[in-house]
């Protein structure tokens, strides 16, 4: 592969942290078990396990979309830089 | 359990099932292209779909109605631990958002149809591009037998199963009809068929899962009764293993396998050649990126759904067959007509699934098997007509394996489809990031992966079967139980990292690369994207 070189504005940006970050935080929450294997508290009779990954479908779905928000606007960006 | 015909109930589902049958076959004229013979049109619909039809495609294609049956059967069986597909579907979308639309990008660039395409192109390996191909096409052909295990359950529970001594030919034929004019309206429509039926099919989900989740707690005394009543059966000891049933939130050791089967899962899902095929019938990147926002309230509705397991267990339905749970408390909570449109949702649910993975494993056929190693110089309209041909071979040939075998063969299979699949992630997502991986490391990985796999699963034991009885084991090293499909991927990732590193070091040739850095981000419009494109109809306006 030969690098092609290019002047791009820096590849990791406060923005794009903040993508990352929204991407990444559902796999922590989710895979962290342990956090939510309990039963209490309840909602509206629904065990915590339960209502609690639920929520977190709401969460993540806030999350992609912030993220997919920001990824436009960091795009719309460049692409403007870029045709100046 | 066939305690006569439901009649009502078989004459709603068999008004809807005609009526997704008219829909099918009037596809074709859909949005119809001037160059319809070519694999473009018939297996990816055109490239033309936008945001909402993509959404219907991919949430038919992705939760089916072998998902909407078993997932609450496995709550209904044992609790907490068949939850994770709720985690699981949280996962995939954040995950898809980073890669597909790469792929999306690379695809429409250079006119790839299958995911064997790509990896072809960019690691110049007919050898890797036939592995993932074949693992594709293997891991499908037994999630199709599943859809119509799902339809069958539907069948049983309406009483036209016929008993155990009517003739197979009787007690089979709902299932050869069902089957025949998929077949036909999928051979005639192709993808654009399941895209409009998907419309009909989430439409009546939706509807059923609405009323479900209000209606029955409602009749059975609200959520605190129904748990309450699910966890004194959990706690009851099963015989068979000695120890309780299942339990409403995972213990310590069970915490591991949820966590590394939602995530391998996960990772799995979006390598099935059925999911790539809808992915890649869209008309722009920004399409998928705008799914992956709002494809989530499939995953809500699966949670929902997961908690009718709970509720069969609180209206105290008695299966032996845990897959028929659901089906069973329809037809006891529901007044006839809607039980009628839950079946009906059920059996289109299986239609729409079965409809795209056929075509999804025919495009792999005919591009990376029949183009690449049996006629090089195929015409896009004898691709067609092989692609077609395959579709029903496929079908034919899943429909014999339901008939002639055991059920829990096809969710053997089923099971090792998803580890199989799994295997084929280094090549594809690796290969959208980044071309340092080898391609015969690759292969290499892909190999230890899918034997490490197979004979892992093979090793496991249940109280019913002497292999194949779960898909978790003990990870080596860890001593945790976790998701053998997972642990065969890291292992594969390894031994490709690993060997790549030592053919570099001996200057082993490298494929050739046919795709450019900035094809992974090119959109629709760009120049050189769409005119290799057949034009879609014009007037088709938005």
């Amino acid at each position: 592969m030969s690098d092609v070189p290019e002047v791009k504005p820096p590849v990791v940006t406060p923005v794009r942290v903040v993508i990352a970050l929204c991407l990444i935080a559902p796999f922590v929450a989710m895979l962290w078990v342990g956090s939510y294997a309990k039963t209490d508290p309840d909602f509206i009779g629904i065990p915590f396990f339960y209502w609690y990954q639920m929520l977190w479908v709401l969460i993540s779905t806030v999350l992609t979309m912030t993220a997919y928000k920001l990824w436009q606007r960091d795009q719309r960006a460049r692409t403007g830089g870029a045709a100046k | 359990m066939n305690d006569g015909v439901n009649g009502v109930a078989l004459a709603v589902f068999i008004f809807f099932f005609l009526a997704v049958t008219v829909v099918g076959f009037l596809a074709a004229r859909w949005r119809r292209a001037e160059n319809e013979a070519s694999l473009d049109e018939w297996g990816l619909g055109g490239r033309s779909f936008g945001t909402w039809v993509t959404w219907f495609l991919l949430g038919g294609d992705l939760y089916t109605a072998y998902t909407f049956v078993a997932v609450p059967a496995a709550i209904y069986a044992a609790g907490a631990a068949g939850f994770f597909a709720v985690p699981y579907t949280i996962l995939v979308y954040p995950l898809i958002f980073t890669f597909l639309p790469r792929l999306w990008s690379v695809s429409h660039k250079h006119g790839y149809v299958t995911t064997s395409d790509f990896v072809r192109g960019r690691f110049g390996s007919k050898g890797l591009s036939l592995a993932v191909a074949v693992t594709g096409i293997l891991a499908t052909m037994p999630y199709i037998a599943l859809q119509l295990v799902g339809i069958q359950a539907v069948l049983d529970v309406m009483g036209v199963g016929g008993g155990e001594d009517t003739n197979w030919f009787v007690k089979d034929l709902p299932l050869l009809i069902a089957f025949g004019v998929l077949a036909a309206y999928t051979y005639s429509s192709g993808l654009r068929a399941p895209a409009l039926i998907a419309f009909v099919k989430d439409t009546l989900i939706y509807i059923v899962i609405a009323v479900a989740i209000i209606y029955i707690p409602i009749k059975l005394g609200g959520f605190d009764d129904i748990f309450a009543k699910a966890g004194e059966a959990f706690a009851q000891t099963n015989p068979a293993t000695g120890a309780p049933r299942g339990a409403l939130a995972p213990a310590e050791a069970g915490q591991w396998t949820y966590a590394t089967l939602a995530l391998g899962s996960a990772l799995a899902l979006f390598m099935y050649p059925h999911s790539i095929t809808a992915t890649l019938s869209s008309k722009s990147r920004e399409v998928i990126r705008r799914n992956t926002t709002i494809l989530p309230l499939y995953s809500l509705m699966l949670g929902l759904l997961a908690l009718l397991g709970f509720m069969a267990i609180a209206a105290g339905v008695k299966v032996s067959n845990g897959q028929l749970a659901i089906p069973q408390l329809f037809e006891d909570m529901f007044p006839d007509w809607f039980a009628g449109v839950a079946f009906a949702a059920i059996g289109i649910g299986a239609l729409v699934p079965a409809a795209i993975m056929s075509i999804a494993a025919a495009n792999l056929f005919t591009r990376n098997i029949y183009k690449d190693f049996i006629k090089p110089d195929a015409t896009p309209a004898q691709e067609t007509k092989v692609s077609k041909l395959v579709s029903l071979l496929v079908k034919v040939g899943a429909l014999v394996f339901v008939l002639t075998m055991d059920k829990t063969v096809a969710i053997n299979f089923q099971l090792l489809g998803g580890i199989w699949i799994l295997q084929t992630f280094p090549a594809l997502v690796g290969g959208l990031f980044t071309r340092w991986f080898h391609r015969w490391a690759l292969l290499a990985g892909w190999a230890v992966g899918m034997i490490y796999g197979t004979a892992a699963a093979y090793g496991v034991a249940s109280p019913t079967q002497k292999h194949f009885g779960g898909s978790s084991k003990e990870i080596p090293g860890i001593g945790e139980i976790g998701y053998i499909g997972l642990t065969a991927f890291l292992l594969n990732v390894v031994v490709t990292v690993v060997l790549t590193f030592a053919l570099k070091a001996l200057k082993a040739p490298d494929g050739v690369d046919e795709t450019r850095p900035e094809d992974y981000t090119a959109d629709a419009g760009d120049p050189g994207v769409e005119v290799e494109l057949p034009p879609a109809t014009a007037g088709t306006s938005h």
